[in-house]
């Protein structure tokens, strides 16, 4: 991170500066709060949490309710676990976010490199789009999705992540090719490169920081949406719904420790997409979506 | 276990490589009976058909009491890939027969003789035009009060069996420091208690008149005006933590010996038995005083889709006929806390309550005392019960005084027809 | 830039349409996916539909049962207390976590994804963790107990009035990092020789930044307000996990009174005039947006 030469830090005194420490510092213990709650409490047994105190560390340290949660759990009529559903989410994510991007990527390019009469105004309705409330388009999908012939199924699951994913990645995508010099894809042209050629040669060397926070965003989106894998997922039920039927449990003893655990199972994979390529998101929206 | 995992695992491929649907000797099952006893139950069941060479294509789908299940199955059938045997509750059925939904049920209930052993009052939901089109597991009641045996007697309070020696009973818990009602505020949960106390204030004939038949003056009558004022008295005696908590959460409080009394479905009997209580010594079973006879009533129910193949078909019969079964109906509801849909079912397996359970559905069936749950669908339609629920809960949580929540309730269910 | 070569080969005809070709599916997908669902969805408040949909044309009957449910008018004033709130506190806490963060601070890179993961997380997740910390009985109350503070109290999710800032606290926890970021990226942005001028004549820091920085930051304001307002509306699933909509119905939205009009009270018709209504609010949101967007793009 070439930070030191970008940011707008002011001279302070030395009061001023304990002062904006203490204030990051009590930020972060904030959103690390509920983390810390769900993985110290995850790793206690159930008769530690029930009249204990919830920020206390565990007494006795158990891995049980982790390995529970990931086979064992009752998540149907068969104790399971939330592993198979697993790579169901994972076959699902993966070319969902793969075709959004691609697709967001040449839209992009389009609309800012080879942009045509009503260019903005398509933009626009795009734009839009990515606004829809997603629970009043499940009937009229579900039509569509049977008429196809993709109900029940991971393509069809694919499908619709891909036509509410495209309108975000075009933002991203289309803001970001902007700020590129028209001129080199001019003199492209000029030299006789074509419309695949240039993209491939010229926009994608340079698309690393935007592709990253069109990944993220895609990921985070469609790994932790219900509302789809529970109606379309059919017997392909992503991991979100797994984890529904865990934490909804209406009978019985509540095993909260299993809860968490399974939480945070379920969490690891977008957790895991923001630590590795967290650092590169600032970079992409200031490269992107938040340019002056 | 390692085997089973893997071979679920195998039969997620095939599936994903063909995406294609339940095949025809299997029933695709959409539930949300996804814990505990409830999910151990149901693997009888699935056993059963197994057994028989029927596959089971699990589709849970937990949360709300069924709406999220309720939701994708709206989503299905619109997709025309409705599973083959849907887990529903009351008018739900009704309506999706009327949409012409519903699979054909009348050979097996032939065959297996329902009609002379499910109580006509049941039947109601579980048939349409004189057609069976779903094949009921259980009967539940929601009038039922749940004591711990302990807190009494260190109190000295006898079971009580008029409304005002409850309020007494609830008085003297109070006093003593502990919580006198567990209760966890949900807007069904809230609805539950209504169903006990429109029963125990106005009687059968009153709840009929009001909440079946939505007699406007019967609603905004006097007597509403005391269902209220025994609700407000109710909320007096939960504790102020009530809001949200799960209904296992306050059984638990009466199981640990923090409450005393809980007013639910006869489903919190399983989180008692499953804590090793035992019904008489540890913990007690009565009705909500003062309604004493009437049964307010749900059942869960098995409804089929239609299917065209006829292994689907069959697949269909055999998992109706399996259900219906005097075996598993006794096996399931032992472990449900419920009774069973069909009257001929012995009584050995069950505990105290379960007898007494099963002793009164067979004489309110007769007597005519068999009343449909509000809170659970059995009274009204999806639209009627919420706009019940709306008030009934506003209520409950101080928002109206009693005589404006007679006032709103007219105003809703008009609002809801 | 298409140009008409005088002559035009086959070649040169295809590179015009190529770009047009691309662009299509996506464009076909949008019209059916988005516009085609909403003209459905308006359709359906005009009609009688109740458990699926039914095409009886019965005029505005929806609408007006719709402005007559009080607890229509809870779900919107519940809305605008949130969204005004949740906008409010995000931007100032992004704003100043940004400025404070861009101070050549040790540790940024720790800080930021501790910042930002919450956004990472689901609704079932965010909602589990909530409701345990808020709940009196065994989250944050309950631990000051412990701690010794015992007349400590904070009971908001169990209180009617008070139900719905707690889900004002989950939700700024869960954004407001998000929004940092963007106003991190914004302050990257500015080109930092107009600071150091600003300091050289003297400017106070706190001049410079009301009158120079936080000015340039005006796409990151835009950018994070549309982003925040359309979450803000399409909040459902932190609600359901959270409050479930209680205690009562205190804390119903717009978003959950549709989908419980639509699916849980079979009541369809009145759902989908509230989904209209909802679309017209995100529309007057961002129509001044896009048009300055759009405006102001070449």
């Amino acid at each position: 991170m070439s930070a030191a030469t970008q940011d707008t830090a002011v001279r302070t005194g030395r009061i001023t500066r304990t002062f904006i420490y203490v204030v990051l510092l009590v930020f972060a213990l904030f959103y690390l709060m509920p983390l810390f709650v769900m993985v110290s409490n995850s790793l206690k047994p159930l008769a530690e949490i029930t009249g204990g105190n919830m920020m206390a560390l565990p007494q006795s340290w158990t891995l049980e309710p982790w390995r529970q949660a990931w086979s064992s759990a009752q998540i149907g009529v068969e104790p399971t676990g939330l592993k198979p559903y697993f790579l169901n989410s994972i076959l699902m994510v993966v070319p969902a976010v793969a075709i959004s991007t691609v697709l967001g990527a040449l839209n992009g390019y389009v609309l800012t490199k080879w942009s045509f009469p009503g260019h903005k105004i398509i933009f626009g309705l795009l734009l839009f789009s990515c606004f829809i409330p997603f629970q009043i388009v499940l009937i009229p999908m579900a039509m569509i999705l049977g008429k196809i012939g993709l109900a029940g199924s991971i393509p069809g699951l694919i499908l619709v992540h891909v036509v509410y994913g495209v309108g975000f990645t075009t933002l991203y995508y289309r803001n970001y090719y902007a700020a590129f010099p028209t001129e080199l894809v001019r003199a492209a042209m000029i030299d006789g490169a074509g419309f695949f050629r240039i993209f491939w040669r010229i926009m994608l060397p340079v698309s690393g920081p935007i592709t990253v926070v069109s990944v993220i965003w895609q990921f985070t989106n469609i790994w932790n949406d219900f509302l789809f894998g529970a109606s379309f997922g059919g017997q392909s039920q992503p991991m979100t719904v797994a984890l529904n039927n865990l934490v909804q449990s209406s009978t019985g003893v509540k095993e909260y420790n299993v809860h968490f655990a399974g939480a945070i199972l379920a969490a690891l994979p977008t957790l895991l997409v923001y630590i590795v390529a967290g650092r590169y998101f600032v970079r992409g929206l200031m490269a992107g979506s938040v340019k002056g | 276990m390692r085997n089973k995992i893997i071979g679920k695992i195998a039969v997620a491929g095939a599936l994903l490589a063909t995406t294609s649907l339940a095949q025809a000797e299997d029933v695709e099952v959409l539930h949300w009976w996804t814990s505990g006893g409830e999910a151990a139950a149901l693997n009888v069941l699935k056993d059963d058909l197994q057994g028989q060479g029927y596959g089971w294509i699990d589709m849970p789908v937990a949360g709300g009491g069924g709406e999220a299940a309720m939701t994708t199955l709206r989503a299905r059938v619109t997709a025309g890939d409705a599973p083959t045997a849907v887990q529903m509750l009351g008018f739900d059925i009704l309506d999706w027969a009327e949409e012409g939904a519903l699979a054909n049920l009348d050979s097996v209930a032939a065959k297996e003789g329902w009609d002379a052993v499910v109580p006509q009052a049941l039947q109601a939901f579980a048939k349409s035009d004189g057609h069976w089109i779903s094949a009921p597991v259980n009967v539940h009641s929601t009038n039922w009060v749940w004591a711990n045996k302990a807190i009494l007697d260190e109190l000295g309070i006898a079971q009580p069996t008029t409304w005002d020696e409850f309020i007494a009973a609830m008085e003297a818990v109070k006093a003593s420091g502990k919580t006198a009602l567990a209760h966890g505020g949900q807007a069904w949960q809230d609805a539950t208690i209504f169903d006990g106390v429109v029963l125990s204030a106005g009687g059968t004939e009153f709840y009929k008149t009001a909440f079946i038949d939505l007699d406007m003056d019967a609603l905004g009558s006097d007597t509403m005006l005391e269902v209220f004022n025994r609700m407000t008295t109710l909320r007096s005696y939960v504790d102020d933590n009530f809001s949200g908590r799960d209904w296992n959460l306050a059984s638990a409080m009466v199981i640990n010996g923090e409450a005393a009394f809980q007013i639910m479905g006869d489903w919190a009997k399983g989180e008692f038995l499953n804590a090793g209580k035992v019904p008489g010594d540890d913990f007690l079973c009565f009705r909500v005083p003062g309604s004493e006879g009437a049964v307010s009533f749900n059942s869960d129910q098995f409804a089929m889709f239609s299917v065209s193949s006829e292994g689907g078909q069959a697949a269909q019969g055999a998992m109706a006929a399996a259900i219906m079964s005097p075996s598993f109906q006794s096996a399931f509801n032992v472990v449900k806390g419920s009774v069973p849909a069909r009257t001929d079912v012995p009584n050995d397996a069950f505990d105290a309550c379960g007898k007494q359970g099963m002793a009164e559905l067979a004489a309110a069936a007769s007597a005519g005392t068999l009343v449909g749950s509000i809170a659970h669908g059995h009274a009204n339609r999806a639209a009627v019960k919420n706009a019940i629920y709306d008030v009934v809960t506003a209520h409950f949580n101080g928002e109206y005084d009693a005589a404006t929540a007679v006032e709103e309730l007219v105003n809703a269910v008009e609002g809801a027809l | 830039m298409a140009q008409h070569a005088p002559k035009v080969d086959f070649r040169t005809r295809l590179q015009e349409w190529i770009p047009k070709l691309v662009l299509s599916p996506s464009v076909a997908a949008m019209t059916v996916f988005v516009y085609g669902f909403i003209a459905f969805t308006v359709y359906l408040s005009f009609t009688g539909s109740k458990m699926l949909p039914r095409y009886d044309w019965i005029g505005f009957e929806n609408y007006q049962k719709l402005w007559g449910l009080s607890s229509w008018w809870t779900a919107i004033t519940n809305l605008g207390v949130f969204a005004s709130l949740y906008i409010i506190i995000c931007t100032v806490i992004g704003l100043g976590l940004a400025i404070f963060l861009d101070q050549k601070i040790r540790g940024e890179g720790m800080l930021r994804p501790i910042y930002l993961y919450p956004m990472a997380l689901s609704f079932i997740v965010t909602g589990t963790a909530w409701k345990w910390i808020l709940d009196p009985g065994i989250g944050i109350e309950n631990t000051m107990h412990l701690w010794g503070w015992t007349s400590f109290e904070f009971n908001w999710i169990k209180d009617r009035n008070m139900a719905i800032y707690t889900v004002v606290i989950a939700a700024v926890w869960q954004t407001s990092g998000f929004v940092m970021s963007m106003f991190l990226a914004g302050l990257r942005g500015i080109d930092n020789e107009i600071v150091k001028a600003a300091q050289i004549d003297g400017a106070s820091n706190w001049n410079l930044y009301r009158r120079i920085v936080i000015p340039l930051l005006r796409p990151a304001f835009l950018s994070s307000f549309v982003i925040l307002a359309h979450l803000a509306v399409k909040s459902y699933d932190l609600i359901i996990a959270l409050t479930g909509g209680g205690p009562g119905r205190a804390t119903e939205v717009p978003a959950t009174f549709m989908y419980s009009y639509t699916f849980t009270r079979n009541s369809m018709g009145i759902g989908a005039a509230s989904a209209v209504i909802m679309l017209m609010t995100i529309a007057a949101i961002m129509t001044p947006y896009l048009y300055a967007e759009l405006k102001e793009s070449k």
